[in-house]
């Protein structure tokens, strides 16, 4: 059970995703966003990927500027969420060709979307990276269909 | 169409809020900027104020859209709000519209919208329970993706009322052929089961089939469920065991199966599914003969199978091994899994290694041996520098500790206890001291240890180790003198450690003359005079570095010298000096040791003589009794409250000696009372000295201290600092009852000092004739001392007309169980009587 949350921070401590599986008020989140934050950019690169912190295991992971990290369980396999991180960057990077973090700043409803598609309740939904990214693609299709009916008729003057 | 290009992915797909293709409709306000522009002008925010003005600005913007009920827009700004959300802005003002969103038939709007849900709402807050209905429809939505958007929002927040009222729906789904859905279905019921486990029953028809699919995706979710279920409810757990065949046939194809891309990771298929059955596995297994054996195989075939170069192989190596040692394997898996954690602590990726040394620690207590074997590995994990890594191998090898390796162990830990971080120093310590305690392999050995730690790691030891220490060297005896000279010997290098220094204080202050007299056998005896020894103790009390409790230590350690060393003159002009000092502890140890030199200077050999062998308790120690008792005799007070084994022997050899081998002095009136001339000790004082305040009574004889009336009736010199037992409530009791002579004794506490019981002597005559001549007199044990005052009379009326009452005053510093031989004379009837008999049956509150 992959509980809490997975975010992606950059360097200077910038949220650029939180997705929370269990209920907590806005000041709450912000508050251990921003303990977990501190106490994991002021780890040095040779530790481990693990460490405690309050009562859940943290299991973190940099790239390039970013760190994803997550809030697991006890009971919770390390290892295991270290691939789902992986696989989740892997999505993005297909999805975007090359991701970097600026396709995540200005497109952060898609990392959300991504998401969605790969993990609900904090559990993996999908294990197949083309399911994922094949659900993606016609949820976009679908909105895209959605948009183009109506900005041609605007497009002609009929609103 | 727009080209803002860092992506061409992104240009061919996204076309939602972002998209500059809108037109300025007839509305006379502008279009909202759109998202990507939002971004970009925030980010040039040079100041966080600037970025502020921004983004209030924009809000304004967006608030009053929202009240113009803007379908066109409201998309595009929830999004734009989302983003300043993400930053850290506050944005309730845009839950409604998300609900709106929702409602919308545009999937664009739903997607923004259920998002904004996630983001934004919070299950505590009733807005939430307005989604409910739009979930309801969209759960059943012609359209696969809208459904899915449903299925996700109320799986990742659907509060406990949402739960209930979709249950139903979620239920429906879970055994729909559509793939896509049931995965999504089967986390959604998890997610339900989680807020309302009173609904678990209701999914369980729907799993009937659920592992007979064939894809992965809704597998790896079922198995979810499954496990999900299994864990609440011991029933559920009964019932899917008959699974285990299945899941062991799942896990066997995955293994088996040749290259499969879909779900290939580093050359293994779908290790997110393999680690999923392997802990359905686990916990079917667990406790059950038949089902551990029947997955016994698939066990030991992923455990020697799998390829080990990358994380995700480990990861199923890891779930492997968590499995192997919860169920019921046989030993020969047990084994194997323990050696799969060996070859972790060797792996170069220092993840692995912290995972081995957690599986470990769990593992040491049931697979003891086999976990010893990897015992020099997990050694070296000590030199880690990873601290996550460190701790645990610090645990480990604590754990691992026995007889047979402590010598090794602990020069291992030692080393480590050096170097490491300040954040271990004191769990290491109190590692060190525990194992030692258990396996030293003897006293020498066992001080030495202790030595080290404290002068290595004296700043970080815990405060309970400082009695425990002073137990330890007080119980070994034959360590006295090298222990003193070792702990002299540290304080000269260093008086910075506190506790080292009270430690060493102590044992001065106990073994001064050991020190002094060079008696050493472990080591070259050191050469060390009284005054250099006073320097350095006097050393402690001024310095800087010493803590007040320290001081304490130190001003009792010189004043215990002054019965071991010569030079007392020094000692006491120390002790005098701080009669004056700011320290309220400190001055009032001082006035009473002062008080100890010139007044009761006789008792101070045996007030301050060497510490009894002390038992062992649980509890907190001398230092909390040292704190609480404002007593004259605070080294006296140290000792343990459970007496020594030996005293109650000595108690009654007292009494016998008392009343048996020597005279009894008669009561005041009526003689002078005669010094038998083999007096020793102060209890004949006591019963020689009778002469008291009120009365005719001539003054005792010279060998009797006059001063000791005074000294009970001063009482001790300053009001104990914890003033808790109170005079009343004390039953009274039946001291003596025979031949028609009663004696009821009544108690009543001194104030100020508790210490000191008063009891009232009632003295009753039920007989026809009148007791004549009474005289009552008492003896207490050594470690007591005890007054007697004027009776009312020496005549007992006859049919209880009336009684005799004297007062006796008993001072009980180590609150001792209170004991008391009595010994009555009188004429009744013509006849002498006299009665010898032990009053034991003293309730408790006298003495405690």
């Amino acid at each position: 059970k992959k509980i809490s949350k997975k975010s992606s921070k950059i360097r200077q401590g910038k949220l650029r995703l939180q997705k929370w599986y269990v209920p907590l008020s806005d000041k709450e989140r912000k508050k251990i966003s921003r303990d977990l934050v501190q106490t994991i950019l002021a780890r040095k690169p040779k530790m481990c990927s693990f460490l405690e912190w309050r009562d859940l295991k943290i299991v973190y992971k940099r790239y390039a500027s970013l760190y994803f990290c997550c809030a697991v369980e006890d009971q919770d396999n390390e290892l295991i969420t270290l691939e789902i991180i992986h696989r989740y960057v892997e999505l993005l990077d297909k999805y975007f060709g090359s991701v970097c973090e600026l396709d995540i700043i200005f497109n952060f409803e898609k990392a959300y979307f991504i998401l969605d598609e790969f993990l609900l309740g904090g559990e993996a939904q999908e294990t197949s990276k083309k399911n994922v990214l094949k659900a993606i693609e016609q949820a976009d299709l679908l909105q895209e269909e959605a948009e183009a009916p109506r900005s041609v008729l605007e497009e002609i003057g009929l609103t | 169409m727009l080209i803002v290009c860092w992506s061409p992915v992104m240009v061919e797909v996204w076309n939602g809020p972002g998209d500059k293709k809108t037109v300025e409709g007839p509305s006379r306000m502008p279009a909202p900027i759109r998202l990507r522009e939002l971004i970009r002008t925030i980010r040039t925010a040079r100041t966080q104020a600037e970025e502020r003005e921004m983004i209030q600005k924009e809000c304004a913007a967006i608030r009053s859209s929202f009240r113009e009920e803007d379908n066109t827009y409201r998309c595009r700004n929830v999004a734009k709000l989302l983003y300043m959300h993400m930053l850290g802005y506050p944005a309730h003002f845009g839950q409604l519209e998300c609900l709106k969103l929702i409602a919308s038939q545009k999937f664009t709007d739903k997607r923004i919208g259920y998002l904004g849900a996630m983001l934004l709402l919070d299950e505590r807050q009733d807005v939430h329970l307005l989604m409910t209905n739009c979930i309801k429809n969209d759960l059943n939505h012609s359209t696969q993706y809208v459904q899915g958007l449903a299925l996700c929002t109320l799986g990742c927040m659907g509060s406990s009322e949402m739960c209930r009222d979709l249950a139903g729906e979620v239920e429906k789904l879970l055994k729909t052929s559509n793939s896509y859905l049931r995965k999504k279905a089967a986390l959604c019921a998890v997610h339900v089961i989680r807020k309302v486990p009173e609904l678990m029953e209701m999914f369980l028809p729907a799993t009937k089939n659920l592992l007979s699919e064939k894809n992965h995706g809704v597998l790896h979710t079922s198995v979810v469920l499954l496990t999900e279920m299994c864990e609440r409810s011991p029933d559920m757990l009964a019932h899917f065991r008959k699974l285990v065949p299945q899941l062991v046939r799942i896990l066997k194809n995955l293994i088996m199966s040749g290259y499969s891309p879909e779900h290939d990771v580093s050359g293994i298929s779908d290790p997110f599914l393999q680690v999923r059955i392997l802990r359905l596995l686990r916990i079917l297994g667990k406790g059950d003969d038949d089902s551990s054996e029947a997955m016994n195989d698939i066990l030991a075939q992923v455990a020697t199978n799998t390829e080990t170069s990358k994380n995700v192989g480990n990861a199923i190596l890891y779930e492997t091994v968590l499995t192997i040692m919860d169920i019921k394997s046989e030993s020969g898996l047990r084994v194997l899994a323990i050696n799969i954690l060996g070859r972790f602590l060797l792996n170069n990726d220092k993840n692995i290694r912290y995972v081995a040394l957690t599986s470990l620690l769990k593992t040491v207590q049931t697979d003891h041996n086999a976990v010893q074997r990897h015992r020099s590995t997990i050694v070296d994990c000590l030199k880690d520098l990873d601290v996550s890594i460190k701790r645990r191998a610090m645990e480990l090898s604590f754990a691992l500790v026995n007889g047979n390796n402590i010598r090794g162990m602990m020069k291992e830990l030692l080393y480590f206890l050096d170097s490491c971080d300040p954040e271990f120093k004191a769990d290491c310590a109190s590692g060190v001291f525990l194992a030692a305690e258990k396996y030293a392999p003897s006293k020498r050995w066992h001080i030495d240890t202790i030595m080290r730690v404290l002068t290595t790691a004296g700043s970080y030891v815990r405060d309970d180790s400082v009695p425990n220490l002073i137990q330890l060297i007080t119980n070994s005896v034959e360590m006295h003198a090298y222990t003193v000279q070792r702990l002299y010997k540290a304080l000269l290098d260093d008086i910075s450690q506190q506790p080292l220094v009270q430690v060493a204080s102590w044992c001065i202050g106990e073994y001064g003359d050991l020190l002094v007299s060079g008696q050493c056998e472990e080591e070259e005896p050191i050469q060390v005079t009284e005054d250099e020894v006073l320097d350095v103790l006097e050393g402690l009390l001024v310095s800087n570095l010493s803590t007040p409790v320290t001081r304490g230590y130190a001003l009792t350690a010189i004043m215990k010298l002054s019965t071991r060393f010569t030079s007392v003159n020094r000692i006491k002009k120390v002790v005098s000096i701080y009669g004056s000092s700011i320290d309220v502890e400190l001055q009032q140890r001082a006035v009473e040791y002062n008080a100890l030199f010139k007044k009761y200077d006789h008792m101070r050999p045996a007030l301050l003589e060497r510490m009894p062998i002390m038992e062992k308790t649980a509890s907190n120690g001398p230092t909390e009794i040292v704190q609480t008792n404002g007593e004259a005799e605070p080294s006296v007070v140290e000792a343990k409250h459970p007496p020594p084994v030996t005293q109650p022997t000595n108690q009654a050899n007292d009494l016998l000696d008392l009343l048996g081998g020597n005279d009894v002095v008669p009561v005041i009136q009526t003689t002078v009372p005669t010094k038998p001339a083999s007096a020793g000790g102060e209890l004949l004082d006591l019963l020689g000295d009778l002469s008291l305040s009120g009365g005719p009574a001539p003054a005792p004889a010279t060998s009797v201290p006059s001063s000791q009336p005074a000294f009970l009736l001063d009482g001790l010199t300053s009001p104990p600092l914890f003033n808790d037992i109170a005079a009343a409530g004390i039953p009274p009791m039946t001291a003596y009852n025979k031949n028609g002579l009663k004696i009821d004794f009544t108690f009543e506490r001194a104030n100020p000092n508790p210490n000191i019981a008063v009891i009232t002597i009632h003295a009753s005559n039920s007989t026809e004739a009148d007791m004549t001549d009474f005289v009552f007199q008492a003896a207490v044990p050594k470690t007591f001392q005890l007054q007697l005052l004027s009776p009312s009379s020496n005549v007992v009326p006859t049919l209880n007309q009336g009684t005799v009452t004297q007062v006796i005053r008993v001072l009980n510093p180590q609150k001792q169980q209170l004991r008391m031989r009595i010994k009555l004379t009188y004429t009744h009837k013509g006849s002498a009587v006299q009665d010898l008999a032990e009053v034991n049956n003293f309730p408790p509150q006298s003495w405690q």
